[in-house]
């Protein structure tokens, strides 16, 4: 594990590593078959500052807006010891209990460090396992732990609450309207992936130390404003196949060791920031080092890698097929390029054996394209 | 749609740097004083009205902004003024009626116009909905709940295929054109129609770089973009707050200003987009299907008058169990119709059927115009029959009859599919449109080129029940079934 | 009611993996106890519901109760969805049931096949009035949908799962109770029209009957076929596992009593490699090198026509415990699965080519329900660049897995493991619509590490 860490930290050069959190680690299975940002992600390389050092600078801001209004939210929801929220969790769940603990987590003492945080969560929620019995307990801004290509990654879920039928429940707070029951599909499913990374570190948590990893529940707790209002709802989500597909892209991960021996050598993402922190590397020569490694550009990364536009610009000069997105390569078989396609399509160029069905394919279509004027 | 023929005109539109045509014709009907509506809305929230832009006039564009989005009196405030356009807007459609008299029915009045409402974007579109479920339950006296009735018809009739009351630009553009981009690409109106007009001395492809940075070309909402509510909205909203805070009518009147010009900033470059894909549409011959779904379109609008009117519920909030069924049943038959009717309409969207075997064209080599056939009932009826040579890959469907768009009242059924080396022989039957024995109407001659589509599928459907008779097995009545509700039939 | 109440998702008993020592009486307790579940329905009750893994019986267990019911005097009606099963109904039901009068509602455009035809007690019309004498009347649910004015105790509604539940309203006030009959793990009816609108609502037209069923009528009984008489000892365990992870079964027969012999020699080609392979194992992966094609790949085509072919060449006979001394396998034995129409057409010129007509060839949509000695798949992912959807939909591979008593040979490029390791994992979430297992990715991993272990490379 040491030596693909050392391999892994040559890759990134002299930049502190991007530390993961619970976005960034459902992220890894947006595009998993890219090996340029599987290695990028394992190394801990700054994607963000990478892509504007070779002239591709991201747009990843969010609104101010939205970022107040998700935190309001959640204060309002977290308010007189999240008092709104138990009265919901007895509802929905059936509480029976009056009042619950509330157990702010954000702070130890003075020191706020990851570690001792992390620590002090442990000890808290491992307590609350083996006394079962106790009454309900909100866990607020608990730290967790979870093991990603031999780093570690903290993260912090918005609250854990016990003791719901003696589990864990992870609860997300998210300020997105649910209208009529209905919420739009994208913002759920990202609450899902998320919550699942959480589930996953609390499970690893308790396994580690012999306790019953099922006694975090799959059902995380979504908390949401409803209709037009701020009166908050509570949706149960089931994350079983999030939670699968979480272990599936951390296992594939370990795997990074394959990739990084493909690679030639001497390849790294070194910004060489110097005093100031602002990077020295030579543009031309980092997009060189980026190019070594392939990419599988699809044009929904625009919306998760900081990285998209170089890929796309690389997949434009490359002629390739990628650009119009994965369903027009499907439909043009073994063909990459729009030069080849239209060859075959034109006549221009003699397909090779293996063209010969999608050569007649275009050229009919060529032909009816003709006949139309 | 997304054929073979598609992919080819992308990557010939990739490769020339200009967007390519895929339809000859235009699919949807175009009214000469269409009400254009950009709205935007506050990050963050569900439906929280940061301004629009709204008129029929490109010059003069009606202009709404809310100084502080949050602010509830504001929003409704807001939406009054809209409803004083939109409302407007829609009763002057309610002009001139002409009387319908359908075979074996009662005749009928319905509005020789209608409305039809453009937005930038699906998203758009969406929005108009959710504000139209935000504020079609108030209570108010004024005309909101009554907007967001309309709001409601509009969003609804958007789903409908064929429809025009209600249709995003993006929507019309890139059924009309194929470029070099992606479809996420595509969904972005200022880089889309940079490929189908691009300014004059560079390409489409050029053009479509340059549009994709939202300093320059805001994006067309609703949500707006993430770096200008950063540094320009929020600074202007905070300052209306201290005014207001301050109770400084003065300095909040000017702060006020400061939101729209900002907000103004944002609306007014999709604003004009709007109009310069709209003229560029308008510059398309219609097809020929048009008119009859024009005309559906302006019964359902008459039917949502007459509902008005005579005081019937707003929308619900969901369909209950029938109407959900009839819906989902009266929009399969739409886009099944709609999808056959534009290949007949159309040599473009033909010929892409023609690659997946969904049409087929070729000449004929054979014919039997004066073949009869005796029926199971002992009749002898004529029924020619034609051989066709076709290069095509010709799927087949049991049961589907085809009609070549040149003799659209004659429809035949493929009985034989017949491959040697050089592609395939069909043997085609006309089955109906062929005439009778005494007086046969001509059918096709050996040597002349013929194309064939499906037949558009007629109308007529299911009788479901009324929802107050609502089966054991999707829960019984709804509550309150009594009243009519839900999808109009 | 609260209409966007989840739908029932938490409903199926947990898998009990307790063996089955005597699978003829496990599965006869299960028809047993549907019926008695059926006799004790009294006056608020609305029927029974019953799972059934593919070949678990479905049929004999619709023939039991449709029996049951003539016999305790009622009359039923029988609602299938689609012509061919309402007519291979049919023909079991007048061969058990020779003095019941049935009937055969028929549309006008459809000409029953001539087995219908010449069925002594059965009548065919086109209107339930002329099938008012009739004990049972059997029709698809498109052509009950236009019956007014008719009533019956009870209906059973045979292939539930496919039925789309907007078809089950209209037909719903025919019949005050129902045996709902179906295999939980096929493919999912579907409709063109993409609308958020009824997401999440419990009778949202385009879920199935089943589901919408139980989500209003949480307190019918569900049952469970516990054993697939269809699938061999070989293919069982591996369907139940990747298919129905919460609802196991097994096979009916044990290892041995199936099994496939060749009259002739085979030859060292990688067509009868994968023939002797098949035989052996029950399963075989015919892998082709690795390469983007088209879905009309023209050698996957080629070699899922030539090995059909083939096994009818080398005089494949089936061994099993209905045929324990052999019986040679035919074209109508035979049959190739794929997940496209250009696909099966394809094929089908292939096997024209061939000289070899009989054999069937369709989309999983279509081979839905049906049984065959040998299956040959092509790989639903076999040559893509991506993996979507669509060909990612556990339904679909479970179709083409599982309608097999001997055999299951599945065609693919090599590379479908890097595809489904690239694919990320992007199954939207919705509110109150229960998460639908198996997730297909974990399915087609399932089912592509057990074929791994059965490949033969093949070339172009």
């Amino acid at each position: 594990m040491d030596s693909l860490n050392t391999r892994l930290a040559a890759l990134r050069g002299g930049t502190s590593p991007v530390g993961f959190s619970a976005r960034t680690i459902a992220g890894l299975n947006e595009n998993p078959g890219c090996a340029r940002r599987a290695l990028l992600d394992a190394s801990g390389a700054d994607k963000d500052r990478i892509g504007a050092r070779v002239g591709f600078p991201g747009r990843f801001g969010q609104s101010p807006f939205a970022l107040a209004r998700g935190r309001v939210f959640e204060e309002q929801i977290k308010a007189n010891g999240a008092a709104q929220l138990l009265r919901l969790l007895r509802e929905k769940l059936g509480l029976t209990i009056e009042e619950a603990a509330y157990l702010p987590l954000e702070d130890v003492g003075d020191n706020t460090g990851r570690e001792l945080r992390a620590r002090h969560t442990t000890a808290q929620l491992l307590r609350a396992a083996r006394e079962g019995d106790d009454a309900g307990t909100l866990f607020d801004h608990p730290m967790l732990r979870l093991r990603v290509a031999g780093c570690t990654a903290y993260l912090e879920p918005d609250l854990v609450a016990f003791q719901v039928g003696g589990r864990f429940h992870v609860v997300e707070i998210k300020s997105f309207a649910v209208i009529d029951g209905q919420v739009d599909g994208e913002q759920v499913t990202a609450a899902a992936r998320q919550a699942a990374v959480y589930v996953l570190a609390l499970r690893e948590l308790l396994a580690d130390h012999g306790l019953d990893p099922e006694t975090v529940s799959h059902e995380v707790l979504l908390v949401t404003p409803a209709d037009f209002t701020n009166r908050p709802v509570v949706s149960l989500i089931d994350v079983r196949k999030q939670l699968a597909a979480v272990r599936r892209v951390l296992a594939r991960m370990s795997r990074v060791e394959t990739l990084l021996d493909a690679l030639p050598e001497g390849v790294s993402f070194d910004l060489a920031p110097d005093d100031d922190g602002d990077p020295t590397r030579d543009p031309a020569e980092l997009a060189a080092a980026l190019h070594q490694i392939p990419a599988r550009y699809r044009p929904g990364c625009r919306a998760h890698c900081e990285l998209a536009a170089f890929c796309r610009d690389e997949a434009r000069c490359a002629d390739s097929l990628d650009v119009f997105g994965p369903a027009v390569g499907g439909m043009l078989g073994g063909v990459d390029t729009v030069c080849a396609a239209l060859g075959l399509a034109e006549g221009t160029r003699a397909p090779a054996e293996d063209e010969a069905e999608i050569a007649r394919a275009l050229r009919h279509a060529e032909t009816l394209r003709s006949g139309l004027g | 749609m997304s054929g073979l023929l598609t992919v080819l005109e992308k990557m010939h539109a990739a490769r020339t740097g200009y967007a390519r045509p895929l339809r000859r014709f235009r699919h949807h009907h175009l009214v000469d004083e269409p009400l254009v509506i950009v709205p935007l809305k506050l990050a963050g929230e569900a439906a929280a009205p940061l301004g629009c832009a709204v008129g029929t006039d490109p010059d003069e564009p009606v202009l709404l902004t809310v100084p502080q989005p949050r602010n509830r009196d504001l929003q409704h405030a807001f939406f009054t003024d809209l409803a004083h356009v939109v409302l407007g807007y829609v009763a002057a459609r309610q002009g001139e009626t002409e009387e319908v008299v359908p075979r074996g029915g009662e005749p009928r009045l319905r509005y020789a116009d209608a409305p039809q409402i453009l937005v930038p974007n699906r998203p758009a579109l969406d929005h108009l909905g959710l504000t139209g479920r935000l504020t079609r339950f108030q209570e108010t006296e004024d005309d909101v709940p009554l907007l967001g009735r309309w709001l409601t018809f509009f969003a609804d009739r958007a789903e409908y295929p064929g429809s025009s009351l209600a249709l995003a630009l993006t929507d019309l553009l890139t059924a009309q054109w194929a470029t070099g981009q992606s479809d996420l690409e595509d969904a972005n109106l200022a880089m889309l129609l940079a490929w189908i007009c691009p300014p004059e001395g560079t390409t489409g492809a050029a053009a479509a770089q340059v549009a994709e940075n939202p300093l320059d070309f805001p994006p067309a909402g609703p949500a707006t973009d993430p770096d200008f509510d950063g540094l320009v909205l929020q600074p202007a909203v905070q300052g209306y707050d201290r005014a207001v805070d301050a109770g400084d009518p003065v300095a909040a009147a000017r702060a006020e200003a400061k939101v729209r010009e900002a907000v103004t900033s944002q609306l007014m470059p999709t604003w004009r987009l709007m109009w310069k894909g709209l003229r560029r549409l308008r510059e398309l011959p219609e097809a020929a299907g048009c008119e009859q779904r024009w005309a559906a379109d302006r019964d359902r609008f008459t039917r949502h008058v007459d509902r008005i009117a005579e005081g019937g519920p707003p929308q619900p909030r969901h369909d209950h169990a029938v109407a959900a069924a009839a819906r989902l049943a009266t929009l399969e038959r739409a886009q099944s119709r709609f999808e056959a009717q534009q290949a007949v309409d159309d040599p473009f969207v033909l010929a892409e059927l023609r690659t997946t075997g969904e049409a087929f064209g070729g000449t004929v080599v054979a014919g039997e115009p004066d073949r009869t056939e005796v029926t199971a009932k002992g009749r002898t009826v004529l029924r020619p029959r034609l051989t066709v040579r076709t290069e095509d890959p010709v799927r087949v469907d049991d049961d589907q009859a085809y009609v070549c768009p040149d003799r659209p009242k004659q429809n035949v059924r493929i009985r034989e599919i017949a491959e040697d080396e050089s592609g395939c022989l069909l043997v085609l039957d006309v089955v109906s449109g062929m005439g009778t024995v005494k007086k046969p109407v001509p059918i096709p001659e050996p040597g002349e080129t013929v194309r064939y589509t499906r037949v558009p599928p007629q109308w007529g459907g299911q009788d479901f029940p009324a929802p107050e008779e609502t089966p054991w097995t999707h829960g019984g009545p709804p509550p309150g079934s009594e009243e009519p509700q839900g999808a109009e039939q | 009611m609260d209409a966007r109440r989840p739908a029932a998702g938490v409903r199926r008993t947990p898998g009990s993996r307790a063996v089955i020592e005597d699978p003829s009486a496990a599965s006869q307790q299960a028809v047993e106890s549907v019926l008695a579940d059926m006799a004790r329905a009294g006056d608020g009750d609305r029927g029974v519901v019953v799972d059934s893994p593919p070949g678990a019986g479905k049929t004999t267990l619709v023939v039991r109760a449709a029996r049951a019911l003539t016999e305790s005097g009622e009359t039923t009606m029988i609602i299938a969805q689609t012509n061919n099963q309402v007519d291979d109904l049919i023909e079991r039901l007048a061969a058990e049931l020779p003095d019941v009068p049935l009937g055969r509602l028929s549309a006008e455009a459809y000409t029953p096949p001539d087995g219908v035809n010449r069925l002594a007690n059965v009548a065919v019309d086109t209107g339930i009035d002329g099938l008012g004498e009739c004990r049972i009347v059997l029709g698809t649910a498109a052509k009950w949908a236009r019956v007014r004015d008719h009533h019956r105790r009870w209906a059973i509604v045979d292939e539930a799962y496919q039925m789309r539940s907007d078809a089950l309203l209209l037909v719903a006030h025919l019949f005050d109770r129902g045996l709902f009959v179906g295999d939980p793990g096929q493919l999912d009816p579907f409709t063109v029209v993409e609308t958020a609108r009824w997401t999440g609502l419990s009778y949202d037209p385009r879920l199935n009957a089943i589901d919408v069923l139980l989500a209003h009528n949480e307190e019918l009984p569900t049952h469970r076929l516990p054993v697939s008489w269809r699938l061999p000892a070989s293919a069982a365990p591996l369907v139940s596992r990747a298919f129905y992870p919460f609802t196991g079964f097994q096979a009916g027969t044990s290892e041995g009593t199936r099994r496939l012999e060749f009259t002739t020699r085979g030859l060292r080609s990688p067509l009868d490699d994968t023939l002797e392979t098949a035989r052996r194992a029950g399963w075989a992966l015919h892998e082709l090198p690795a390469r983007h094609t088209l879905r009309t790949d023209p050698q996957a085509a080629e070699a899922a026509a030539g090995l059909a072919a083939r096994l009818l060449t080398r005089g494949a006979v089936a061994v099993c415990e209905r045929h324990p001394d052999g019986r040679p396998i035919g074209p109508g034995d035979i049959a190739i699965g794929v997940a496209h129409r250009d696909q099966a057409d394809q094929i089908r010129r292939a096997l024209a080519a061939l000289g070899v007509p009989g054999i069937t060839v369709d989309t999983a949509n279509r081979l839905q329900g049906r049984e065959f000695e040998v299956v040959v798949v092509v790989h639903p992912l076999s040559g893509r660049r991506d993996a979507t959807a669509f060909h990612l939909e556990a339904g679909r591979l479970c179709v083409l897995t599982s309608r097999h008593r001997q055999a299951c040979i599945v065609v693919a490029r090599a590379g479908i493991t890097d595809l489904l390791d690239a694919y990320p994992s992007t199954d939207p979430i919705h509110l109150n619509v229960p998460v639908k297992f198996p997730d297909g990715w974990e399915a087609h991993q399932a089912v592509l590490t057990q074929l791994t272990a059965h490949r033969v490379s093949a070339p172009d």
